[in-house]
């Protein structure tokens, strides 16, 4: 049976987001499955970031 | 609108439950997708069936109530998991009063109340009576390190933002008195060391160590009582008390395990093994990020690139295969070369641009500008039916230069260059003009003023917009294959990666054999084998046709750029050149040959690594141990080295647990200033104590000292508890070396790759981009880029392995349009540009006699450093270029913009 070069990724937070982008990048089809409304998970709710207090936005 | 006239009110848990949203409503301005969404369990449409009013007044008609859940079938060659971390449950928070004192907050909560966009505006406020605290107690590892509450664990974070919050806030009020209750002060991470002291001595926030047991209110304020390891009892009065608590497993762990069919670790985080750290128990199916363990946002975006490369190497014969590619119309060159014909867009934005400017007004002047045939006023520009109109109305019209007035570049500019291209424009014609965030919401007290800034701006695009030119967008082919630097853990992975996922590897090493300072190591953390973990690893490599090894050499010079290296490889006196696409820094670091505790002055004073060789060759040399004290943060957190090693705790700590089981009548100590076994590490602290380690903490100015007697040995310390000085005569001291960085000078002046005062490689941003380098085609893994286990560093070198794949597969490398370009003539070959670029992308070669500057485009940047210090103004940028900009600058002034 021949591989799909299909990826499914669960959890659309700063790592899935990642993972997403790059296996893209390599050449293949995500399916990017979150079940809030939006992407981005707890990274988009904070405010900065340590330790250079970056926007986490 | 839905919001406005939803009669459902329900908590917003973006901002952590502070604040009401209604039923419909967006998490966040910025959320992705940036579409509302109606709370399906609150909405009285979709629970009884009453109420229509969000589909009512929805002037788009976006809503439909006849949707309904669908069922999707997916087929898939590997799945990827990344639900996250879950939250301590409440049960555990309310012992600190949590729930019942309005102003004991989680951190998660204070997060929300620092930031703009909180239910506070950022203002810290008690939720009693809605005043600014005085005074603050952080208190750390609540739900963690903690087994009352099954979290034995560190979550590894928490330290961190802890400090994080405590400096925002200060930075909002300057006079808070901020305390932070630590165990142990577990900052680290690259870097984290040096910020917490800055953060320390910038803010004066108190650090203070011990673990409060609970909370009590007293007269509306928060009474803590705690006890430091002097033994002395403490109490203070609190305005707020912000528990920091940690990372648990995701609250469906167990329904992912179900449903994947994959194992869990004690504490419901996924199981995974020390040498294949984002491999779960199934094939197949892969994990990154706060799931594999709690950890922090590097170390998850650093997994999350890991795990693609593993599914790359899985599925590397079925890469493409799926992949959708978009195809353009061939660009209409005529057309673009013709007068100027200028379409321009003024965007409503819905009410964020059109309730302030007067929108049609400023359309209806844009009309007057020279070069115009074309003038709308699109509801919101950025909708797919816009989208679809502007490029019709581009074909319609014969537009050959597009205006879009509407919000920024930055987020919507592609967009607008996707639809030029779709009919056949270069993307480069159109130019944006931000009337949004820089007018209309800036300005939202004085719309008439604001429509006046707008027709400027529009003014100033239409100018620029008539000098555009069409910019070339090349590619550049990309040799296949990859020059790994270092044959340790970290390169042999990332080598195997990259040859796995069907590219060619070539594996410099600079000493005789495979595995740097996995040799040295007989157990891993996680007290696997490490002998094993590094025999399988190098027959794999040796054993891959894809690999070359080559041992006892080094590189001499790397030239070229992304997609086109080449270096010299010297071994011996023999030079050999290898092509490469790409190129991986895995050089490693070493222990830190200690300069105090009198090392080297006795066989019985050794380093952690020395102990594990003499382990490894048996234990006879302990059968007269009858005290063994092992000191920390040798070399490390001081003045020889001012960084955290990161490992020395966890590994003190195992090979103690080691010798208590070879010599169980032994006593050993172990003298440190914090403890950091991070996460999982954390259990094997615990069982060492119940297992009668001996832990004694000392602080900076009062280190240990290590006293070479005639007949033996002795280390003085510091015993807090007694308020004494303890002698302990030691029949072996072990003293725990950190990492000291390798002799990267000569490698990072090579490959123009910048290091860290510490002597690291430095990444090119600690949070989104932690392997990759300033450079580009350039990736960094492993200790080169600091101190971190040998399961960070495999998932590390996964990553840097997928980053540097990616070109590798594309095999071509898009170059960026905005580029700088050298007019030759006017060039004079000063150099100044060589010498300010920081990317390697300009330089000076001979053309005929002299020499002149050349860009090498595939670097370039297109930040135009070099364009603004050239003297003779010989370097111009593209889409930039000085006539546009002055042509802007004067349609400002209101000259030469013709309709005066």
């Amino acid at each position: 049976m021949s591989k799909s070069g299909a990826i499914m990724v669960l959890g659309g937070g700063v790592a899935g987001v990642q993972a997403a982008l790059d296996l893209a990048d390599l050449g293949y089809y995500v399916y990017l499955v979150e079940k809030k409304a939006s992407i981005g998970g707890v990274m988009a709710q904070l405010d900065k970031t340590f330790p250079t207090n970056d926007c986490s936005l | 609108m839905c919001t406005m006239y939803c009669p459902r009110p329900v908590v917003d848990t973006y901002n952590e439950r502070l604040e009401i949203t209604r039923a419909p409503h967006i998490d966040y301005a910025q959320a992705i997708p940036s579409s509302y969404y109606i709370d399906a369990k609150a909405c009285l449409r979709v629970n009884f069936e009453t109420c229509n009013l969000c589909a009512q007044t929805c002037t788009a008609g976006a809503i439909d109530f006849s949707q309904k859940p669908k069922n999707l079938e997916l087929e898939v060659g590997a799945v990827v998991l990344t639900p996250g971390f879950g939250r301590v449950d409440e049960s555990v928070l309310e012992k600190f009063g949590y729930g019942r004192y309005p102003d004991v907050l989680t951190a998660f909560e204070f997060e929300r109340l620092t930031c703009a966009s909180g239910p506070t505006e950022g203002h810290i406020v008690r939720p009693s009576d809605n005043r600014p605290p005085k005074k603050i107690a952080f208190l750390q590892c609540i739900g963690s390190r903690d087994e009352t509450c099954g979290n034995g664990y560190c979550s590894s974070v928490c330290c961190m933002y802890a400090i994080k919050e405590a400096s925002v806030a200060k930075e909002h009020e300057p006079d808070l008195d901020v305390s932070i209750f630590f165990m142990d002060v577990r900052t680290m991470g690259k870097g984290f060391d040096d910020a917490r002291k800055r953060a320390q001595e910038k803010y004066g926030i108190n650090v203070i160590r011990a673990r409060v047991p609970r909370v009590d209110q007293v007269d509306g304020r928060l009474a803590l009582t705690w006890t430091t390891d002097d033994g002395e009892h403490h109490s203070g009065i609190f305005d707020m008390v912000v528990l920091s608590v940690g990372l648990e497993s995701p609250e469906d762990a167990e329904v992912i395990s179900k449903v994947a069919d994959i194992g869990l670790n004690r504490y419901n985080f996924c199981k995974t093994r020390v040498d294949s750290p984002l491999s779960t128990t199934r094939e197949g199916v892969y994990v990154a990020g706060a799931f594999q363990g709690p950890k922090d946002i590097p170390e998850s975006v650093t997994q999350a690139s890991g795990v693609a490369a593993i599914a790359s190497e899985l599925l590397a014969d079925a890469r493409s295969s799926q992949t959708v590619s978009i195809t353009y119309p061939e660009e209409n060159k005529a057309l673009e070369e013709q007068e100027p014909r200028i379409g321009i867009f003024v965007c409503h934005c819905g009410v964020n641009i059109a309730g302030v400017v007067d929108v049609k007004a400023v359309r209806d002047y844009a009309a007057s500008l020279p070069g115009v045939v074309l003038y709308e006023d699109p509801l919101y520009s950025c909708s797919q039916d816009a989208l679809k109109s502007i490029a019709e109305k581009i074909k319609e019209n014969n537009l050959n230069r597009v205006v879009i007035a509407a919000c920024s570049p930055r987020t919507h500019e592609p967009l607008f260059q996707e639809t030029l291209r779709s009919v056949g424009l270069n993307p480069a014609l159109v130019e944006m003009a931000n009337i949004r965030d820089q007018c209309a919401w800036v300005h939202a007290q004085e719309p008439e003023a604001a429509t006046e800034k707008a027709k400027d701006l529009v003014r100033m695009a239409a100018a620029k917009a008539r000098l555009l030119s069409p910019l070339e967008q090349p590619t550049v082919d990309v040799t296949p294959g990859a020059l790994v630097l270092g044959g340790g853990a970290a390169g042999m992975s990332a080598a195997l990666s990259i040859a796995d996922q069907g590219y060619n590897v070539t594996l410099i090493e600079k000493s005789r054999q495979l595995g740097g300072n996995l040799r040295r190591l007989t157990w891993t953390l996680d007290g696997e084998n490490a002998k094993e973990v590094l025999e399988d690893m190098i027959s794999r490599v040796e054993e891959h046709p894809g690999i070359e090894v080559i041992t006892n050499s080094s590189v001499e010079s790397i030239s070229g750029y992304v997609g086109n290296f080449t270096s010299t490889i010297a071994t011996g006196k023999k030079t050999r050149l290898v092509n490469h696409g790409v190129t991986v820094i895995a050089t490693g670091a070493r222990e830190y040959k200690p300069k105090s505790y009198a090392y080297g002055e006795s066989p019985r004073i050794i380093t952690q690594l020395e102990l594990e060789e003499k382990l490894s060759r048996g234990r006879g040399f302990l059968k007269n141990a009858r005290n063994i004290v092992m000191i920390q943060c040798v070399g490390s957190r001081g003045d020889d080295m001012s960084h955290c090693s990161r490992l020395c705790c966890t590994q003190a700590v195992k090979n103690a647990l080691k010798l208590k089981e070879l010599k169980p009548d032994a006593n050993i100590y172990i003298l440190y200033r914090d403890m950091r076994t991070y996460g999982f590490y954390e259990d094997a602290y615990r069982e060492a104590r119940k297992k009668g380690i001996i832990f004694l903490r000392y602080s900076p100015d009062e280190k240990p000292q290590v006293i070479k007697q005639a007949r033996g040995i002795k280390v003085r310390t510091r015993d807090r508890l007694l308020g004494d000085d303890l002698e302990i005569p030691a029949s072996l001291v072990v003293l725990s070396a950190g990492i000291e960085p390798g002799e990267n000078q000569e490698l990072s002046k090579i490959l123009k790759a910048p290091l860290t005062s510490e002597g690291f490689f430095l990444e090119a941003h600690a949070k989104l981009r932690p392997v990759e380098i300033a450079v580009d085609g350039v990736y960094l893994c492993g200790l080169a880029h600091g101190p971190k286990s040998l399961e960070e560093s495999v998932a590390q070198a996964k990553a840097a392995a997928a980053k540097a794949t990616i070109p590798l597969a594309k095999g071509k490398v898009a170059v960026a349009p905005i580029v700088s370009r050298v007019d030759q003539d006017a060039c004079i070959g000063c150099g100044i540009c060589e010498s300010l670029c920081p990317f390697n992308a300009i330089r000076l070669s001979k053309v005929g006699k002299r020499k002149k500057a050349q860009t090498i485009t595939a670097s370039c940047k297109g930040c135009g450093i070099c364009a603004s210090h050239c003297p003779t103004i010989a370097i111009s940028m593209g889409g930039f270029t000085d006539e546009a900009i002055m042509a802007q600058i004067h349609a400002f002034s209101g000259r030469e913009c013709g309709e005066e």
